[in-house]
């Protein structure tokens, strides 16, 4: 009776609408979606602090110092700049992939072969290449380990309709394991005793905002930011992967390379996280030790979904993510607790997010959109 | 090369085997209820952290191995209710809350570890094997299967008690209803929300019991992130055993043979680099995902929720 | 408009053969129940008694199957009351309606696949801890035998043909012993053999006392079947026949005051009622059509998938201007046909050739710039996108085409020109081009579909369903368009359907489909619906 049909995903927001009226108006939208996004972060806020209080610290004392660090210090703010640089460009992989429904979950395994291989390559390629040649060619090395990564996965879906969650978690596994062995083995440094490539100079690391230490990393990630904002809003490509995401059936009946979509939008989700692993070693490393990972894959999922698949909408997200994790990191210390808190704050994130979908449709009596998102998923069963 | 098929050798390799394969079996076989009835348990990894920190803890202070077990299976069933109000009562995607699951089970494990213990990290007692009596003198099985902690009968047990539900029971026909046509169910007069409610938090104790295990008889510690995506194998083995209690118990002991070989092979001097070592299960579940998985062989409302006024 | 009848007495005087209860099986008093945006039962009332078939009749859409799935158990009624043999009752759960002796037969079916016959019965029989495999076998043989049916029990269901499967179905509602069983559009998946058979049981279950209430949208067979019948309108109920004055007018008569009943003074409906239903044979025109087939398969093999019987070896061809009906049960290939034909499916040996150049491997895309055009029977799953606008589906098939996308950007300005002139010209409602397609009713969605496919020079359709669940205003609608684009503008029509009455209807030479294969092909001459029938269940 009632067909519950998937939302928009603001492809149709062509409206010529008052944007005045109150009721129907683009001001309240914002608003709306603000709220949405805001809501569940401060629930969970709320629920890690009462979590700090159980554990007998002050959650005041604790949030202001991850504010005072995270933020309102200079040293502080300027990393959470520069931790902005690969959150983006992981966000805008997300994007690609989820906006065709791809669950792409290996990030974190795309994230450190690509950072890998750059920081193996990078000091082999410093004496012999010119440096923009060289920032060239470790970006492509990059891109494309992080998109070859994929292409497991993307086949198994493409092709025999594996689902790709698993298999895609599975390679982020061999990833992380596999430039582990690439940095104990044929990278590894001979200067350290420790296992870990060759230093970069620091003087050929990705050229610096003058008098900060933030590295061109951010604008980089801002202009693919915007670049994935255009192709999903205003191109046929976005509709293709919308349609893609949203109906795959309807995308073979109208006539789409269902395959190619699918294998090109997994690579280029891989390319994305790729080149996030590349600009944070050329930005702030320049070498790699082994074992070293830092998660940024799965908190991600919380901010992108947050922001609606909505790709500006993650700058501000990504923004306080990193305060977060930069503020976190200094507050923990101080409260004598391990970074991973912060994890707590990710989990509840998703969870109070997927709450809050649940009031507003239970609300309205209509779907909300993100849940739209989450039930145009359909089954995980793909051979029908 | 003769060192290999030495007696010592096979009984300390099916010894390892068990014990590696052992929380892998406790999570498969609630995985596969979980699944079978339409949810896709993808959280699980953080209930088995969540069952491997309070099982081990309470047991530190208590001194009971039975206790702390049952707090593990307390602690995974608590964690799958977020999956039964989430998932099941309010139908949000599985994966979005099983991942929110994973990653604070896994916050709020590694946070309790340092409040309570800071930076040390204590040891249990080893749990006191069991011999069978007769059994145990089989040479090879004897000193390595049939002399085990009392758990480990259970996990044994359980794969019976699995396949005798599944295939035998009222309430086994409802679980594979549930995930393959919850309307019919429904329509039968079952409630849908309450089977899959049932299994799911089934499925949690069970993975709680099995990250007891983990940190309990195991390892005897509790170290964050301990688990290490066992729980993802778990899954995994979940969806290639197709229901099967067989599949379930061979998987799981493949997998923990397999990771005890490399450590059995170390300690007769065959060196293999460890990375390489970590990422063989997950290449052998690829390639499994690869050869067997064509077929029809997940519930077909897998990770669909069921909303009855909505269809 | 006929007013609201007041339907029951309890001194009416009924049939002879009835049971001489004088308390109705089942009554509904009152009930109302609305989804968001739709009022689908409006104050409803009727009464229900044993020995007796009681139709409930209605278009798609006027809220008989929201009725009966309050009475089940499945929706929750917004306000009135239900009595059970007199006493009153809530049913908050299907499990509640079984106790109260409601047996449910579902327009869809509602058995696991992969469950075996005896499996699926046992799934509503929970007594115990362990399955009662033996015993559900030996009351199994019990039902077999009442309603005259062989199945083998340990058959998956899967496996049976959509008959046997419903059959399982009345077994299953009647497992636990119900005394009231209600059939939502029983015929509608089934052979004229089927509805036969499936009468026989009918009859058989009134004899030993049950309540039948009786669900359908085909006026001709709640006068064949029924005893008493109701009639629904737009969620409200506009009156009913007591069985004294069934028994007692002409069936003539009856028709009439039925057909008012359902669609009051727009009588232009009402005529076309009869229009759609009572179809004659006689409308080949094998002389006027070219001699060049725009359309022709070779041979053509596809492999079905899991439990689908696949294409074997069909060969025919199809001229310009010609519409070919594809009769035939559901599930004997047609999809596969159709999906072959559009290039959804490989095709695993022979040819297909659009005017006359072979288009086996030539992509979906190609094939729709070739003139083919294929309107889905499966509007939800694959026609439109429920998520995107209306006027984004309506250039669906045509995403990064100029003049609509230039160079990749999306040019909306003229997507929606050209979305509100189609919606214009199908008059789609509402006429809005940026709600959600999902939010159009059925006919609507259609109407998308057909203005989407056939815009910009079609060559050959390929129509599969199209009048499937739409009320009978948007069916006449869509077979005049068929019939308009077959005789004025050439278009070829394939016309895949099961209603015999649309393929009598609209098509100049019938194919028959059957496991498979094409049974054979006729004229469409007068007096060959036997001969239709027969070629439908594997008869030469």
């Amino acid at each position: 009776m009632t067909e519950t049909a998937e939302s928009n995903m603001g492809l149709s927001d062509n409206s010529t609408k008052n944007i005045f009226n109150p009721t129907d108006g683009a001001f309240l939208k914002v608003w709306n979606s603000m709220l949405e996004s805001i809501a569940p972060l401060l629930l969970a806020l709320i629920a890690g602090g009462l979590l700090l209080l159980v554990l007998g610290r002050n959650p005041v004392t604790f949030y202001g110092n991850i504010i005072k660090s995270g933020l309102l210090n200079k040293h502080g703010l300027q990393d959470t700049i520069i931790r902005m640089a690969p959150l983006l460009l992981m966000a805008a992989g997300l994007i690609v992939a989820f906006q065709a429904s791809i669950w792409n979950i290996g990030g974190d395994g795309q994230f450190l072969l690509a950072a890998a291989l750059t920081a193996g390559f990078g000091p082999m390629f410093m004496p012999v290449l010119p440096m923009w040649a060289c920032f060239v060619t470790l970006f492509l090395i990059g891109m494309v380990a992080g998109a070859l990564s994929t292409i497991v996965p993307a086949i198994l879906k493409a092709k025999y309709e594996i689902n790709e969650i698993i298999s895609s978690l599975m390679m982020s596994f061999i990833g992380i394991n596999f430039a582990n062995l690439l940095i104990k083995g044929p990278f590894r440094s001979t200067k350290t005793l420790v296992p870990q490539t060759d230093v970069v100079p620091f003087t050929k690391l990705l050229p610096s905002i003058p008098l900060t230490r933030i590295h061109i990393g951010i604008f980089i990630a801002l202009i693919f930011i915007l670049v994935v904002y255009y192709v999903m809003k205003n191109t046929s490509l976005g509709l293709k992967l919308a349609l893609l995401g949203q109906n795959p059936r309807a995308a073979l009946h109208a006539g789409l390379n269902n395959q190619r979509l699918i294998i090109g939008a997994f690579m280029v989700s891989g390319a994305f996280m790729g080149l996030a692993g590349t600009v944070e070693i050329l930005g702030v490393w320049g070498y790699m030790r082994a074992d070293w990972n830092p998660n940024f894959g799965l908190p991600l999922f919380a901010l992108v979904f947050l922001a609606r698949l909505n790709a500006l909408a993650t700058i501000p997200l990504v923004g306080f993510y990193a305060v977060l994790s930069i503020g976190g990191h200094s507050a923990a210390r101080v409260a004598d607790l391990p970074d991973d808190f912060i994890l707590i704050i990710v989990g509840l994130v998703l969870l109070f997010m997927a709450l809050t979908e649940y009031i507003q449709e239970y609300r309205a009596g209509k779907s909300g959109k993100l849940l739209n998102f989450f039930r145009s998923l359909k089954g995980i069963k793909t051979n029908e | 090369m003769s060192d290999f098929l030495t007696a010592s050798f096979l009984s300390a390799l099916i010894f390892g085997g068990i014990l590696t394969g052992m929380p892998l079996l406790f999570a498969s076989i609630g995985e596969t209820i979980s699944q079978r009835s339409g949810v896709l348990g993808m959280g699980i990894e953080g209930i088995m952290l969540a069952g491997a920190y309070f099982g081990f803890a309470i047991t530190l202070y208590s001194g009971h191995f039975w206790l702390g077990l049952v707090s593990s299976i307390g602690a995974g069933m608590l964690m799958a209710l977020i999956v039964v109000l989430f998932c099941v009562r309010l139908g949000m995607d599985q994966i979005v809350v099983g991942i929110g699951v994973l990653i604070f089970g896994e916050g709020v494990t590694s946070v309790l570890q340092r409040a309570q213990f800071g930076t040390t990290y204590p040891r249990l007692e080893e749990l006191a094997s069991v011999k069978i009596p007769g059994l145990s003198s089989i040479p090879v099985l004897g000193s390595s299967v049939f002399t085990q902690p009392w758990i480990v009968y259970i996990g044994f047990a359980l794969v019976g008690v699995l396949y005798w539900i599944l295939n035998f029971t009222n309430v086994g026909l409802n679980i594979r209803a549930a995930g393959e046509k919850p309307e019919a169910l429904d329509a039968s007069g079952t409630s849908v929300i309450f089977t899959r409610g049932m299994a799911v938090l089934v499925a949690g104790g069970l993975a709680g019991l099995g990250g007891g295990y983990m940190s309990i008889v195991g390892a005897g510690i509790f170290v964050p992130f301990m688990t290490k995506g066992i729980g993802f194998i778990a899954i995994v083995i979940a969806m290639l055993a197709r229901g099967k209690a067989v599949w379930v118990i061979t998987g799981s002991f493949l997998f923990g043979i397999s990771v005890s070989l490399t450590t059995s092979l170390q300690l007769v001097g065959v060196e293999i680099a460890q990375d390489l070592v970590n990422m063989i299960p997950f290449i052998a579940v690829l390639a499994a995902l690869i050869i067997f998985a064509r077929g029809n062989y997940l519930p077909a409302a897998l990770c669909l929720p069921y909303n009855r006024e909505a269809r | 408009m006929m007013n609201e009848q007041k339907v029951e007495d309890q001194g009416a005087s009924r049939n002879d053969d009835s049971s001489t209860a004088m308390i109705p099986a089942v009554e509904l008093i009152n009930i109302t129940k609305s989804f968001p945006g739709v009022l689908a039962n409006d104050n409803i009332s009727l009464s229900v008694w044993s020995g007796e078939v009681h139709c409930l009749l209605g278009e798609n859409g006027a809220g008989k199957s929201t009725l009966m799935q309050v009475l089940s158990g499945m929706y929750q009624p917004d306000s009135g009351m239900i009595r059970v043999n007199g006493r009153e009752v809530r049913i908050n759960s299907p499990g509640e309606a079984l106790e109260l002796g409601m047996g449910m037969v579902y327009q869809h079916p509602t058995l696991v696949p992969v469950f075996s016959v005896i499996e699926n019965l046992l799934l509503g029989s929970q007594k115990g801890i362990t399955l009662d495999r033996q015993g559900a076998l030996n009351r199994f043989e019990e039902y077999a035998s009442l309603l005259g049916v062989e199945i083998d029990p340990e058959s998956l269901v899967g496996s049976l043909a959509l008959g046997q499967q419903q059959q399982v179905e009345i077994i299953k509602a009647l497992w636990k012993g119900s005394s009231v069983l209600i059939l939502d559009e029983p015929t509608s998946m089934l052979t004229p053999q089927g509805i036969e058979e499936l009468k026989e049981v009918v009859a058989q279950l009134k004899k030993s006392g049950l309540a039948i209430i009786f669900i359908s949208h085909k006026l001709q067979e709640t006068l064949d079947m029924g005893d008493r019948i109701s009639v629904l309108r737009r969620g409200k109920l506009a009156g009913s026949i007591e069985p004294a004055v069934f028994s007692s007018t002409a069936n003539s008569e009856i028709q009439s005051m039925i057909i008012e009943m359902m669609f009051g003074e727009e009588t232009d409906i009402a005529e076309s009622v009869i229009k759609v239903e009572r179809q004659t044979t006689g409308r080949s025109r094998e002389s006027d059509l070219p001699e060049q087939p725009v359309l022709e398969l070779k041979n053509v093999t596809v492999k079905g998938k899991l439990d689908e019987v696949g294409v074997k070896g069909a060969s025919f061809s199809l001229r310009a201007g010609e519409v070919l009906g594809v009769a035939g049960v559901d599930g004997n290939g047609q999809r596969e046909l159709a999906e072959a034909i559009a290039g959804q499916r490989r095709i695993t040996a022979g040819d297909i050739l659009l005017n006359g150049v072979v288009v086996s491997d030539v992509s979906i895309a190609n094939r729709q710039h070739m003139g083919l055009r294929y309107i889905t029977d499966d509007r939800l799953g694959e026609g439109i996108c429920a998520s995107l606008s209306v006027s984004k589906n309506m250039l669906l098939k045509r995403i990064g085409q100029r003049p609509f996308w230039n160079w990749g950007r999306t040019n909306e300005a003229t997507i929606r020109k050209t979305a509100e002139g189609l919606v214009k010209e199908y008059d789609v409602r509402p006429p809005d081009v940026d709600i959600r397609c999902g939010g159009l009713s059925g006919g609507n969605i259609q109407k998308v579909l057909l203005a989407r496919e056939l815009l910009f020079d079609p060559k050959i359709a390929v129509y599969s369903k199209p009048t499937h669940g739409l009320d009978f205003k948007t069916t006449v609608i869509v077979r005049e368009k068929i019939k308009s684009l077959a005789r004025e503008k050439g278009v070829a029509g394939l016309l895949i359907s099961t209603d015999l009455d649309e393929i009598f209807d609209l098509s100049d030479r019938i194919a028959v489909m059957y496991q498979g294969q094409i049974a054979g092909i006729v004229e469409n001459q007068e007096g060959i619906e036997k001969k239709v029938g027969e070629l439908m269940v594997g008869g030469t």
